[in-house]
């Protein structure tokens, strides 16, 4: 009887071992940190890229109900596939678009949006990735929707979608 | 006297540059002490230490910054918490979510412990 149950146990244990591991072969192995929101945006300030003058973070957002902050770089390709579907959202409303340069060369930042077209309202450099961090980024691109006290409405890792287009629009109504 | 001014001048150079030179080693080993306890954000698996991604190369800028600044370490893991979450660290803290984890090692050697008592000593 003793052993019976102790056969028991140590079937169910191995049955729940195998089931963890099991359904764990599903789920995708990379983990995305969950989304933070309402949370303030460290204030930073940055040189803009074409008129080279000083800009605080702060003085540019909350002069705005809401404002956009896109990290991108002429060297990054979801950020090339990402760039018609900002130019869409700047087309379709009056959004404060900001784009933070992150660790590119002037020539080039320039060059990529001659050709593909600048959505933004000003562009803030980032030449060693510092600033990207203190904003809590996890790669390019990456885009936050803050309001005008700097909070963080929603944060989108990796390209913006068309859908995320949508849903922007839809918040800042 | 000009001869000795000048050899305390000369002392007191070298002294100011050696502990630059010593700061600046410390400096290195802290950021590396830092950076292996950093989960990277790209290259899951590696740590900032062992990745060359572009956003751990400037997490280790940004972590010799901050040293500068005179930030302690416990300062510095504290600010990228607050950004990135517990999750950046290797080393996580104990607390209600992970009680289990910390608790159930030693659940098991204090079971362990018993059987092997029983058995022994009972027995």
């Amino acid at each position: 009887m003793k052993k019976n149950i102790f056969y028991l146990i140590l079937l169910l244990f191995f049955t729940f071992i195998f089931t963890v591991f099991y359904i764990g072969l599903d789920k995708p192995n990379f983990y995305t940190p969950k989304e933070v929101k309402n949370k303030s945006l460290e204030e930073f300030t940055s040189t803009e890229l074409f008129s080279n003058e000083q800009f605080n973070s702060k003085d540019i957002i909350e002069n705005n109900k809401f404002s956009l902050i896109n990290i991108w770089s002429s060297w990054c390709v979801p950020c090339r596939l990402e760039h018609s579907v900002l130019m869409d959202l700047s087309g379709k409303t009056n959004l404060n678009i900001i784009g933070l340069n992150y660790k590119d060369k002037k020539n080039n930042a320039i060059k990529f949006l001659n050709e593909l077209g600048n959505p933004f309202s000003k562009i803030l450099m980032d030449p060693d990735g510092i600033i990207s961090i203190s904003l809590g980024a996890y790669g390019v691109p990456e885009t936050f929707l803050l309001n005008n006290k700097s909070k963080v409405v929603r944060k989108y890792i990796g390209p913006l979608t068309k859908d995320d287009v949508l849903e922007i629009i839809k918040i800042i109504k | 006297m000009i001869r000795l001014i000048k050899f305390i001048l000369l002392i007191l150079f070298l002294i100011l540059s050696f502990q630059k030179l010593l700061m600046a080693n410390n400096n290195s080993s802290t950021i590396d002490k830092i950076s292996k306890n950093l989960r990277c954000l790209i290259c899951q698996g590696q740590s900032v230490y062992d990745s060359q991604s572009d956003f751990a190369l400037s997490m280790k800028t940004l972590i010799k910054n901050k040293l500068e600044e005179g930030k302690s370490e416990k300062q510095i893991y504290d600010y990228l918490k607050n950004q990135y979450g517990e999750w950046i660290v290797y080393d996580p803290e104990f607390n209600k979510k992970n009680l289990i984890l910390w608790i159930f090692p030693l659940i098991l050697f204090i079971f362990g412990g018993l059987l092997i008592y029983r058995k022994v000593f009972i027995n």
